[in-house]
C-alpha cells in the first residue's frame, strides 16, 4: 500500500505541490489526471524517491521512504518498475540488454539467463525478434513497449506509468491501454498512473485522482468523476477551455 | 541594477558552483572505492578519451613541434644559440606543452562529448530511469569518465611529448640540416626526469579537471535541447580555462 501524506514540495520559489494526501491500495490501478505542469510528475517521482520532499511522507508498506539512506532506498525501488514518458531507454545498450538491465546490474542471473529473460518479456509487451535492435531504430510506441518490458524484466509489485500514451496515435495508445490492464490482471501488481488523456484515464482506472493547485481535489472511480459536480474536475474531463480552471492568454 | 548586489549575486553563484562540483568529487572518490567496479565501462571510456584522440594529439604534437622549432631555430640563430633549439623544445613540450595542448584537446573532444551525452540522458529521463533501477548514476556514469581521465591524459601527454620532439627533429635536422647525433645530446643532456614526471602530474590533474566539470555540467543539464548546448558549451569552456588557470599555478609549485 502506497500513503502520501500532506507532501510539500517548491522549486525556487515556485510551490509545485501544497499538501498531497492520497492513498493506492495494493493490487489497485491508480489513475492521477492533472493539467500540464500541475506537478503529477513531480509526485509521481516522489513516490519512488527520485526527489525528495520539502515537507511530508511517503509510506511504501508502512515504511517511509523519505528518509531513507541509498542503499534501503535502492531496496525499495527494486520493488517498483517505471515507465517513463519518452521511455528513456538507454541508446548506447541494444533492447534486450535495455531490458535486462537490472538483472545484469544486480547479477540475478546470467547473461544468457537474462536474455531469456528479456525475450519473454518482449514477447509480454507484442515485441518479437528486436531483441538485438539498438533503441534508435525504433518506432515510439515500440519504445513504450521496451520501455515497459524493461520496467516489468525485474517482476516489481508497484508499476508506475509516466504518461503512457502521450505521443502515440489513438491505435497505439489503446494498444498501450490495453497492456497496461493486461499486466494488471496478470502479474497482479499495483499500478500508479499519470495522464491527461481522459479515454486512458476512464479505461485503465480503478480508481481516478485529480491533482489541481498542488492539492489532490476528488478522488474516485472513474463513473463518480464522469458524474461529479465539482466544477474544476468537470471541466477537466470535459476539456473544456471554460470554467474555473483559467489558461494564461485566453480568454473564456 | 545594482552593482554591488550583481557583484554579490555572482560570488554566490560562483561558491555555490564550486560546492556542487566538490560534492560531486567527494561521492565520487567514495564510489570508485565500492563495488560493484565498472571494469567494462572505464575501459571503454579509456578507448574514447584516449585511443580515439591519438589522431588529433598526433597532427597537434607534430606540428607544434615544428614550429617550435621553425620558430627558435630562426630567432636564436640572430644570437648565434641555433645549437639550443633541441632542449627548447624538448623543456617546453615536456614541462609545457604536452600537458597544457593535450588537455585543451581532450577538453574540446571527450569533455564536449560527456557534457554532451551526460545532458541528452538527463533530459530524457534516461539518468531518473538508471535511478529507478537501482544503479547509482554516479557510480555508472561518472566513475567510468573519471577513472579513464585521470589515466588516459598523463598516456596522452606522454605521445605528445614523443611526436613533438620528433617534429622538432624533423625540422632542425632535416630543413635546417643540423646534426643528427647533436640534435639527440642536446635533447636528452638537459632533460631531467623530473620535467618529464611533473608534466605528467600536471597532465593528471587536468584529465580529472575535465572529467569531473564535463560531468559535472552535463549530469545537472536542465532545459531540453537548448540546456544540453549550453552543457556543452560551458564543460569545454570552464575546462579549458581551469587547464591554463591551474597550469600556472601547478607550475610554479611543481618546478620551483
Amino acid at each position: 500500500m502506497i500513503v502520501v501524506e500532506e507532501l510539500y514540495k517548491s522549486f525556487g520559489p515556485k510551490e509545485v505541490l501544497k499538501g498531497v494526501n492520497l492513498e493506492i491500495k495494493k493490487g489497485e490501478s491508480m489513475v492521477i489526471i492533472g493539467g500540464s505542469g500541475s506537478g503529477k510528475s513531480v509526485l509521481l517521482k516522489h513516490i519512488i524517491g527520485l526527489l525528495r520532499p520539502d515537507r511530508g511522507r511517503v509510506l511504501i508498506d508502512n515504511v517511509d521512504i523519505t528518509g531513507l539512506n541509498e542503499r534501503q532506498l535502492y531496496a525499495v525501488r527494486r520493488r517498483f518498475g517505471m515507465l517513463f514518458q519518452g521511455a528513456a531507454l538507454f541508446d548506447s545498450l541494444t533492447v534486450w540488454e535495455n531490458v535486462a538491465f537490472a538483472l545484469l546490474r544486480q547479477k540475478v542471473a546470467s547473461p544468457d539467463e537474462a536474455r531469456r529473460i528479456a525475450s519473454e518479456k518482449l514477447k509480454m509487451v507484442g515485441l518479437k525478434g528486436v531483441e538485438d535492435l539498438m533503441p534508435s531504430e525504433l518506432s515510439g510506441g515500440m519504445k513504450k513497449r521496451v520501455g515497459l518490458a524493461r520496467a516489468i524484466a525485474h517482476n516489481p509489485e508497484i508499476i508506475l506509468y509516466d504518461e503512457p500514451t502521450t505521443g502515440l496515435d489513438p491505435i497505439m495508445a489503446d494498444a498501450i491501454n490495453e497492456l497496461i490492464i493486461q499486466l494488471q490482471q496478470k502479474l497482479n501488481v499495483t499500478s500508479v498512473t499519470i495522464t491527461h488523456d481522459m479515454t486512458s484515464a476512464y479505461k485503465i482506472a480503478d480508481r481516478i485522482a485529480m491533482l489541481y493547485d498542488g492539492k489532490i481535489i476528488q478522488v474516485g472511480t472513474p463513473e463518480e468523476i464522469k458524474n461529479t459536480d465539482n466544477p474544476v474536475v468537470k471541466q477537466f474531463v470535459t476539456g473544456s477551455s471554460m470554467g474555473p480552471i483559467k489558461i494564461e492568454g485566453v480568454t473564456a | 541594477m545594482n552593482p554591488i548586489a550583481e557583484l554579490g549575486r555572482l560570488i554566490i553563484s560562483f561558491t555555490s558552483e564550486l560546492g556542487r562540483v566538490l560534492l560531486l568529487l567527494c561521492t565520487t572518490l567514495k564510489q570508485i572505492f565500492l563495488p560493484p567496479f565498472e571494469l567494462k565501462n572505464t575501459f571503454k571510456q579509456m578507448v574514447e578519451i584516449g585511443i580515439k584522440s591519438l589522431p588529433v594529439i598526433f597532427i597537434t604534437a607534430v606540428f607544434t613541434g615544428m614550429v617550435l622549432a621553425l620558430q627558435s631555430y630562426t630567432g636564436f640563430k640572430r644570437f648565434g644559440a641555433e645549437s639550443l633549439v633541441a632542449t627548447v623544445v624538448a623543456l617546453s613540450m615536456t614541462r609545457e606543452l604536452g600537458p597544457v595542448l593535450t588537455g585543451l584537446i581532450v577538453a574540446g573532444r571527450a569533455g564536449a562529448a560527456m557534457a554532451a551525452e551526460l545532458g541528452t540522458m538527463r533530459v530524457t529521463e534516461q539518468i531518473d530511469a538508471l535511478e529507478t533501477l537501482a544503479t547509482n548514476p554516479i557510480k555508472y556514469l561518472i566513475v567510468p569518465r573519471f577513472i579513464a581521465g585521470a589515466l588516459m591524459l598523463p598516456a596522452l601527454a606522454i605521445v605528445t611529448d614523443i611526436i613533438g620532439i620528433l617534429g622538432g627533429y624533423v625540422i632542425t635536422v632535416g630543413l635546417f640540416g643540423a646534426s643528427n647525433v647533436s640534435y639527440w645530446n642536446r635533447t636528452w643532456n638537459f632533460l631531467e626526469m623530473t620535467d618529464i614526471l611533473n608534466g605528467l602530474i600536471k597532465a593528471c590533474f587536468f584529465g580529472i579537471a575535465i572529467s569531473l566539470i564535463s560531468c559535472y555540467k552535463g549530469f545537472y543539464t536542465q532545459g531540453g535541447a537548448e540546456g544540453v548546448g549550453k552543457a556543452t558549451t560551458g564543460a569545454v569552456v570552464l575546462s579549458s580555462m581551469t587547464i591554463l588557470i591551474s597550469d600556472y599555478f601547478l607550475s610554479a609549485w611543481l618546478f620551483k
